[in-house]
């Protein structure tokens, strides 16, 4: 980000215009998330989870266009057959939840902002592709595992479930394994 | 029983149980947003050492997290057979993973973080979950051609502690000196890269050792025992069974496997002889060390909230041992056979050949003789329900599981 000369400090504080704060020192936001994963397996019996949402989301698409295929196919059924609404559920509202949380959040410390992260010798245009490419594959694997880092990851992982470990080993082995083939993206 | 995890349909209801779960999608959003997730920048660099601020936000949340959570169950709060343990489908695991790894790098986003990236409206994050969909559409239509690895290598819900045979705070301590490693090596790359110092502050200081403290916590108080947790449930429970409200008459439960909109699952906890001789047809022989691992398996069932679990042993005493460690491990819908296999043969094979009834016995000994060893094939085993018009007391009551039958990712 480019600092502007003017005093940002005269700036007319707007609500989204507020100036950037960095972000927490990481154990703090580790600390932070960790009380929220315990709240949620306290209260709830459950953790977080993240990737589920996008598989009912899909499903709710697919009901819009063709229920009968949602019908057919045995992982869609499963979520959205017959009248069932597929975001009729609590996961969903946890996203909800999520969104909210991240915009508020994003507001108060002036990082709510449109732009496309990326590194710095890639175009947009190769941002874009390789983040719908990594959409793709992330969330096909996600679904192939029943979760990412947030089910698998985070929740199962301090359940001490011992899949969820061997999940987690296979995300950043994978990612660390392939990440010198991909270092033209981020480098 | 452990006050928590809360029934929260039953005590808000649907209105107000979306309502906690969004409130605590709230936290998520707000922990993933201070902590720099919404940056694909932030999440890509952790895989060159260059930004550690990842992998330490994601260890520090298992590692504390888990601290919280067994020092809240061994403290009694928190009742660990009525959380969410993600089973374990061996390689779809792990060939997911990798794939998720791929994902990973590609687009520096989990779907968790690409959310809340999206609201805070990074568009690279927007186009990662529009990815996302498409990845899950992928999954359905391609997931019939390898049904069977998908759902092969199913181990059911195995913990850390099954796998190396080790008890909770072990398998605290080995997480959390691995969380500790994994900081210290990181920590020692990025500098290699970088040429920083990591920033020392009390809240690593905690991040590092309140895992380790909380591991030795329950490490030094142990496991608790079956005897330890019926002892927190004691008073409520023998309240229920000296006023006899769980003993059900044998015609009860002859009308409930009669009833085709409940499943009755029966646990015979009698020695394997008397088994043999005889018992009531679909009745499950367990051998009463065993019963912990049962209640962890009907735990798991996905329609335990419409099963109702008889035990029974030749009169009452070996079935009300059953019954109080089914319900320390807080199992659902359990009632013992009132008066045991004898109570139903006095009723059912009083007429029968080849069964006579013996003059005396000792407590909870088989008080019949038997011409052979028939197990069920006994017309007493399986008496035909409309032939029988027997007067009792109804008792059961179906309950709801407190807990989750299925997890965040479901």
């Amino acid at each position: 980000m480019t600092v502007e000369n003017k005093q940002p400090e005269k700036k007319k504080k707007s609500l989204f215009n507020r100036p950037e704060k960095p972000y927490a020192d990481p154990y703090l936001g580790g600390i932070v998330l960790a009380l929220v994963l315990f709240a949620s397996i306290f209260i709830t019996g459950s953790g977080l989870g993240a990737s589920g949402t996008v598989g009912r989301f899909t499903v709710f698409l697919i009901d819009l266009v063709a229920p009968e295929h949602v019908d057919r196919v045995p992982d869609f059924l499963h979520w959205g057959g017959g009248t069932t609404n597929p975001l009729d559920a609590t996961l969903p509202m946890l996203t909800l939840g999520s969104i909210f949380g991240g915009l508020v959040s994003g507001i108060i410390h002036g990082r709510a902002k449109w732009e496309i992260v990326k590194g710095p010798s890639i175009s947009n245009r190769t941002r874009l592709i390789m983040a719908f490419l990594g959409g793709v594959f992330f969330v096909y694997g996600a679904r192939m595992a029943r979760g990412c880092t947030s089910g698998q990851g985070l929740s199962g992982g301090a359940v001490l479930s011992a899949g969820s470990w061997t999940v987690v080993f296979a995300i950043f082995g994978g990612a660390y394994a392939l990440a010198y083939f991909a270092r033209k993206l981020w480098l | 029983m452990a006050p928590f995890p809360l029934d929260l349909i039953g005590l808000l209801g649907k209105p107000g149980t979306y309502l906690v779960f969004m409130l605590i999608g709230f936290g998520f959003g707000y922990a993933l947003e201070i902590s720099g997730f919404n940056r694909s920048t932030t999440l890509a660099g952790q895989f060159y050492f260059r930004d550690l601020r990842v992998v330490k936000v994601f260890f520090t949340a298992i590692a504390v997290g888990m601290a919280l959570i067994f020092t809240a169950v061994r403290l009694g709060w928190l009742d660990y057979n009525l959380i969410w343990v993600p089973p374990t489908y061996l390689w779809p695991g792990i060939l997911g993973g990798l794939i998720m790894g791929v994902g990973f790098i590609l687009g520096g986003f989990c779907p968790g973080t690409s959310i809340v990236a999206s609201a805070t409206l990074k568009i690279d994050a927007m186009v990662f979950v529009l990815g996302g969909l498409v990845g899950a559409w992928l999954f359905g239509e391609t997931e019939p051609l390898f049904s069977n690895f998908y759902f092969g290598s199913y181990y059911g819900r195995l913990t850390v502690m099954d796998v190396f045979h080790i008890s909770t705070g072990t398998a605290m301590l080995l997480v959390a000196l691995l969380a500790i490693a994994f900081y210290a090596g990181m920590e020692y790359l990025h500098h290699k890269v970088t040429g920083q110092e990591p920033a020392r502050n009390r809240y690593r200081t905690l991040a590092w050792w309140l895992p380790v403290g909380a591991a030795l916590f329950v490490l030094v108080l142990g496991d608790p025992t079956p005897a330890e947790k019926w002892n927190r449930i004691a008073l409520e429970k023998e309240a229920l069974l000296s006023a006899r409200a769980v003993q059900i008459h044998p015609g009860e439960l002859l009308d409930s496997i009669a009833d085709d909109t409940l499943r009755v699952i029966m646990l015979d906890v009698r020695p394997e002889t008397d088994y043999n001789l005889f018992h009531i047809k679909d009745a499950r022989r367990v051998d009463m060390n065993n019963l912990e691992n049962v209640a962890r398996e009907l735990l798991l069932d996905p329609n335990i909230n419409q099963t109702v679990i008889v035990v029974m042993s030749n009169d009452e005493t070996a079935a009300t041992e059953a019954w109080k460690v089914l319900q320390a491990e807080s199992v659902p819908n359990v009632y013992i056979l009132e008066g045991g296999v004898n109570n139903w043969l006095s009723i059912f094979a009083a007429e029968e050949e080849g069964i006579q009834p013996l003059e005396q016995a000792g407590d909870d000994q088989l008080r019949y003789t038997f011409s052979a060893a028939r197990g069920a094939n006994w017309e007493a085993a399986d008496p035909f329900p409309h032939e029988w018009e027997l007067e009792y007391e109804p008792k059961i009551k179906l309950e709801r599981k407190k807990g989750p039958s299925s997890g965040g990712c479901g």
